[in-house]
């Protein structure tokens, strides 16, 4: 049924909205409005960090105008929350870091950019961990955001995960319609399956990376997080295309991945990886998996137990490569061209203020991360971690390709070894505990592939739990169909108790 | 592979990151605990693999050697901490 009253309209998806639009049941300003009123009643969620209510009613009224005349995109006048790291013209993009604090770009990235020409309006800026380092939105500058999703009967406050802690809130919460995301080692996947939302990261190259604040260039993408699949779709094909300012994005037509949802898996072979089976893993999870290996079998696929032997080594490959080109990325902040800039003492030279700045600006999690890196790339090491790191991923990506080419068409595995997990939890474990929330991500950015995170159930304590399925590079609509046919399946309708 | 604080000390400058002495123990040991995570790296046999250049494999496109953009001083210089008389303003660097 489509909601109508005022404070419906921010729990629409965008496929609803778009034919409501459309047909003149509803106007984007309508709906810009009841998001703005949400919004304005969640400071307690920490998802929304730079509101912008005058830029989305001026987008809104452009994107009424639009589709009075009949040629709106799909997207046209869908309220949307835009993740901090994207570049924003005019509007603050800080990666959620203080050394950016105050920088306001000049330009526009890409695949906001594409959304804003679609007629997509901005609500504002989502929180996120610093630079997206991180897997519970802990390690942000703005402070915590906070999932709308509380185990039952206690109102200890959760992680929606993270990076894309703030963009997973604000969807599960009905803050807005859709959000952007990036993933790098399941930062929209994993936020998504904390939150009981879709989220998707497609084949390393669809998205364009220009104007995405850089963690590490060969496993960033961006994508959508969003109510439901078709949302996924419709919006993934909004945001993918090729762009001549990334010289690693695709040169590919971009499919009608809406036109792809056909429900129809007959005769799909989808294989389960016995390696996700971890020690120690809690039996909701194996439970869930179970379920959702029958549920896809119930739809007519085949399932077939398969073996990707090096997925051990994803996580410590992945702390290897993605902290040495952080490393390179994040030597761009010296406090010369934007951002923050230590107050320096009589007679500091530019090298202390490298230092101070850096010091300064940076959070405990980016500066650990960072040198790191350095640590990896330093003469004597080179070849002892980076290099072997990047021939390890060559054999994660080898197994991939292996039951790729035996005919497995997609991959079903969890999307973390967890529900949602409290606030502060996870502060004093050692990093490398916080780390273990990417495993069953991580090895799909090492290998390039696009990876779904689809939510399949409850668990024990009530929380949202997620089903990953991971496709073949470049077949996001086929992906996004088995994602279809297994949310059917599934049934997923809760939504979290309105606490904020 | 243990590191030591001098390695550390070592690690934070090349970073350029200022980390005050008392502090170097515990990066220490933050840095040991990831490194002895990657140690694992060591069991895997990696004779004759190529080191991944790039994941999906593509020709990097090529493009004219043209001027594509410029002329925007303002705007480069528009987020600047210190920006004087059209130039990026930093410390004395030349004595």
């Amino acid at each position: 049924m489509m909601p109508v009253s005022g404070n419906e309209l921010s729990k629409m998806t965008i496929a609803e909205a778009r034919d409501a639009l459309r047909g003149g049941d509803v106007t984007s300003a309508e709906l810009t409005e009841a998001c703005l009123s949400q919004i304005e009643g969640a400071g307690a969620l920490g998802a929304f960090v730079h509101d912008t209510p005058e830029i989305a009613r001026e987008q809104a009224r452009a994107a009424d105008e639009r589709i009075k005349a009949g040629d709106a995109p799909d997207m046209c006048g869908i309220p949307l929350g835009i993740k901090d790291l994207f570049c924003t013209r005019g509007v603050p993009s800080q990666a959620a870091s203080r050394i950016l604090e105050g920088f306001k770009p000049e330009y526009e990235s890409t695949v906001s950019g594409k959304l804003l020409e679609a007629g997509a309006v901005m609500l504002g800026k989502l929180n996120m961990d610093e630079f997206a380092m991180g897997s519970s939105n802990e390690t942000s500058v703005y402070g915590n955001a906070v999932n709308p999703w509380r185990r039952e009967g206690d109102e200890a406050p959760l992680t929606p995960g993270g990076s894309s802690g703030g963009s997973a809130a604000a969807v599960a919460a009905d803050l807005c319609l859709a959000a952007t995301g990036t993933d790098t080692g399941g930062s929209i996947r994993q936020p998504a399956a904390f939150t009981g939302i879709t989220g998707i990261k497609p084949t390393y190259g669809r998205c364009s990376r220009w104007g995405i604040v850089a963690f590490a260039s060969s496993l960033d993408q961006a994508g959508p997080m969003t109510k439901d699949v078709r949302d996924a779709a419709i919006m993934l094909e909004a945001m993918c295309g090729h762009d001549a300012k990334d010289s690693t994005s695709a040169d590919l037509a971009v499919p009608d991945f809406e036109a792809m949802l056909t429900g129809d898996i007959k005769g799909k072979r989808i294989g389960i990886p016995k390696e996700y089976h971890m020690d120690g893993m809690p039996a909701e999870i194996e439970a869930l998996w179970a379920e959702g290996r029958k549920m896809l079998e119930d739809a007519g696929a085949e399932m077939v137990d398969i073996s990707l032997p090096h997925t051990k080594y994803a996580l410590p490959a992945y702390y290897v490569i993605a902290p040495a080109e952080a490393s390179s990325n994040l030597a761009r902040y010296d406090g010369v061209r934007y951002g923050h800039r230590a107050r320096l003492a009589q007679g500091d030279g530019i090298t202390e203020m490298y230092e101070k700045t850096r010091a300064e600006g940076f959070g405990h999690e980016v500066q650990r991360r960072v040198m790191v890196g350095t640590y990896v790339l330093s003469a004597g090491f080179y070849d002892a971690y980076y290099n072997r790191a990047r021939k390890v991923r060559t054999l994660i990506k080898r197994d991939f390709e292996t039951v790729f080419a035996d005919g497995i068409d997609a991959i079903l595995t969890p999307t973390t070894p967890s529900a949602a997990f409290g606030l502060g939890e996870m502060t004093e474990a050692d990093p490398v505990a916080m780390y273990l929330n990417d495993v069953f991500t991580v090895t799909v950015n090492l290998a390039g592939l696009p990876g779904i995170s689809v939510p399949a159930g409850l668990g024990s304590k009530g929380l949202p739990l997620g089903l990953q399925l991971i496709g073949r590079p470049w077949e996001e609509g086929d992906l996004l169909n088995t994602a279809y046919a297994l949310e059917q399946a599934a049934g997923f309708v809760a939504k979290p108790q309105k606490w904020w | 592979m243990s590191i030591d604080k001098e390695t550390a000390a070592k690690v934070a400058k090349l970073a350029r990151i200022k980390v005050e002495d008392e502090d170097l123990p515990a990066l220490a040991s933050e840095f040991n605990a990831v490194l002895g995570f990657i140690e694992q790296l060591g069991e895997v046999d990696v004779t004759g693999v190529e080191p991944m250049v790039s994941v999906t494999p593509m020709r990097l496109k090529r493009r004219e050697d043209v001027v594509t953009d410029g002329g925007q001083q303002e705007k480069v210089l528009s987020n600047a901490p210190d920006a004087r008389e059209g130039f990026f303003a930093v410390p004395k660097v030349v004595e």
